[in-house]
């Protein structure tokens, strides 16, 4: 069991250290896996420059770089604001089947809640729930509404 | 040789008798769908408010049911009535059967009904017409507000007898109800009988609904809701309207379905981001842990002698099928075709699983053995999912959603149809735009 978690983490490493390699390279390139929407549209904000809303790529619920400095955003936001409780939405787009798309969405809020708690955010003022499909900000059915629904998105509670 | 005759004699009587010349292959796609006339069923005057439109017609009614039955299977061909050369009365007595076989009819069903005592009695006859034999027959009564299902019964017991495989027309499809546009959908359950008719509204659309399934045992069901907020399964008895959480799990629930003796729910569990399948025994309330793996395990479905449970998982990297005892040890991949796949739904026969499979923009519902090989697809399209098993094994419904536009005009959900042939893709009539059916097992079972 030991000897498990310990290869598990040798080989994390192992990936961890692949996929910078990979993110270094693949940058020019953009393959599908890094389909992440950048712009600003549908963004909201918490307040002035804490952006409400990280994107992900198809299928993926690992954070981009954007993501995590948005997050860094409203954990200082959290941080400032101490009676404040959030919750984390987690959206899918629509090229899914229901059911993954909500295990999917639901993996997207954890992740967004994991980096506000490892930013001292406590998990008691963070509660998640996933939509899947179900609440797209875009109806459109294109490659652009979809990258804009694959989100996670922090809304205030009281 | 006396005795070879009498061999030869003997099969032709024995043919006769338990055999008809008449029979409809449904193993293949049928191209050459067998023609037969459904005779308005003769209503005795002596029924109970006769002069009443409503008993006069009813003949007329069950029969024009049957045919809408018979003519969704692709395997038969209603004759127009128009044509039809023999009152009703006295075709169900004795058919003139060389007047039926010139409009080309190889089959012919007869009928009448009473109204007495506030009793609906029905019988009803199926002539094979070129062997110009009587099939079978059957009476049996009812209330008369259950015409419909009558209609239905006779339709089953006629496919059983001419196809071989029990029937499924006397069965119900629930389904979500959609309305509203796309980015602020209201959803709805919503049941209906599987020709669309009767369609009764679950739940008011307050909270949003997804994935109804039947219990095969019985008029149970279980789904998802979001009443306040909390994304859990529910079971739901159709009957009587009550309903209640399934298990008291501190996160979302989701992705639920009956085990086939109708005791457990297997659903999908989330916690902290990572979904895994649990099983519920509704009777001792015990909840079992079936996965327990980082990857996200979803779609449980059993094997119909309940000893397995097929399911979707991302463990290698994306969606694909494994199957596993339904105790979760023996985890095993069993798709490994280009694409991904999810929504495994095992074939109540046991012999195949249905699945959602997609693959460079197209999403396919299709059919394979359950050790994954023999890989079917049954249907390209933009966006289709769910499939879920006439009880027969014989035909899969699912959803199709349609490619909307830059404002999301033009999408609609729509409930579909298909053989596992591969043939005879419908949509099935709803009410509203409907997505996630499941179809219940035989009513009068």
């Amino acid at each position: 069991m030991i000897f498990n978690k310990n290869l598990k983490n040798v080989l994390l490493v192992i990936f961890t250290t692949l996929l910078l390699s990979a993110c270094s390279t693949a940058k020019k390139t953009g393959t599908a896996s890094d389909d992440a929407y950048t712009g600003k549209e549908t963004v909201e904000y918490l307040a002035a420059g804490v952006p409400d809303r990280v994107f992900f790529a198809t299928n993926k619920s690992s954070l981009t770089t954007a993501s995590r400095a948005t997050l860094r955003k409203q954990a200082t936001y959290l941080r400032k604001n101490k009676k404040l409780n959030v919750t984390i939405e987690g959206h899918a787009d629509e090229r899914g089947t229901r059911e993954y798309n909500l295990a999917l969405g639901e993996r997207r809020a954890n992740a967004a809640r994991d980096y506000l708690m490892t930013y001292g955010i406590s998990g008691k003022r963070i509660s998640v729930i996933s939509y899947g499909k179900e609440k797209p900000v875009n109806a459109a059915s294109t490659p652009l509404a979809w990258s804009q629904n694959r989100r996670s998105v922090t809304v205030k509670v009281n | 040789m006396k005795k070879l005759l009498l061999i030869i004699l003997l099969n032709c009587f024995l043919f006769n008798i338990s055999y008809a010349l008449i029979e409809v292959d449904i193993t293949r796609g049928n191209l050459d769908p067998l023609p037969i006339a459904v005779s308005p069923l003769h209503v005795d005057i002596k029924s109970e408010n006769y002069n009443d439109i409503k008993v006069k017609e009813l003949g007329e009614n069950i029969s024009e049911i049957i045919e809408n039955n018979f003519k969704a299977t692709g395997l038969f061909n209603p004759l127009k009535k128009e044509a039809f050369v023999q009152k009703p009365d006295i075709t169900h007595l004795k058919p003139r059967f060389e007047d039926w076989r010139l409009i080309k009819a190889q089959a012919l069903v007869s009928g009448k009904l009473l109204i007495k005592d506030g009793k609906l009695k029905v019988e009803f006859r199926l002539w094979d017409l070129a062997a110009a034999k009587e099939m079978t027959a059957l009476a049996f009564t009812t209330t008369p507000s259950n015409w419909r299902r009558v209609a239905h019964i006779i339709s089953d017991k006629i496919y059983e007898r001419l196809t071989g495989e029990e029937g499924y027309f006397d069965t119900r499809i629930i389904y979500v109800a959609e309305s509203g546009p796309k980015s602020q959908r209201v959803k709805k359950l919503a049941i209906m009988d599987q020709d669309g008719a009767k369609t009764k509204y679950l739940t008011l659309g307050n909270e949003l609904v997804l994935t109804p399934r039947f219990n095969p045992t019985n008029q149970m069901v279980t789904y998802m809701s979001y009443f306040r907020n909390m994304p859990r399964v529910y079971l739901l008895d159709i009957e009587t309207g009550t309903q209640e959480v399934v298990g008291n799990f501190p996160g979302m629930t989701f992705a639920p379905r009956f085990s086939p003796d109708g005791k457990k729910i297997v659903m999908s569990f989330a916690k902290d981001g990572n979904s895994d399948i649990f099983t519920m025994n509704l009777e001792t309330r015990v909840v079992e842990r079936i996965t327990n793996h980082s990857s996200i395990d979803t779609s449980p479905s059993f094997s119909p002698d309940g000893k397995f449970i097929a399911f979707n998982s991302d463990r290698s990297g994306l969606q694909q099928i494994y199957v596993m005892r339904s105790d979760g040890s023996g985890v095993k991949r069993i798709t490994f075709g280009n694409g991904i796949y999810g929504t495994p739904v095992w074939s109540p026969r046991g012999d195949l699983i249905a699945f959602t499979k997609m693959r460079k923009g197209k999403f396919y519902i299709g059919v394979m053995r359950t050790d994954g090989t023999g890989e079917r697809l049954l249907t390209e399209n933009f966006y289709q999912e769910a499939p879920s098993w006439s009880p027969n094994g014989r035909v899969i419904v699912f959803y199709r959603e349609t490619k909307a536009g830059l404002k999301g005009e033009g999408f609609t959900a729509k409930l579909w149809s298909i053989d596992i042939t591969g043939y005879n893709e419908r949509q099935l009539k709803t009410e509203t735009d409907a997505s996630d059916p499941s179809w219940s097992s035989l009513l009068s079972k």
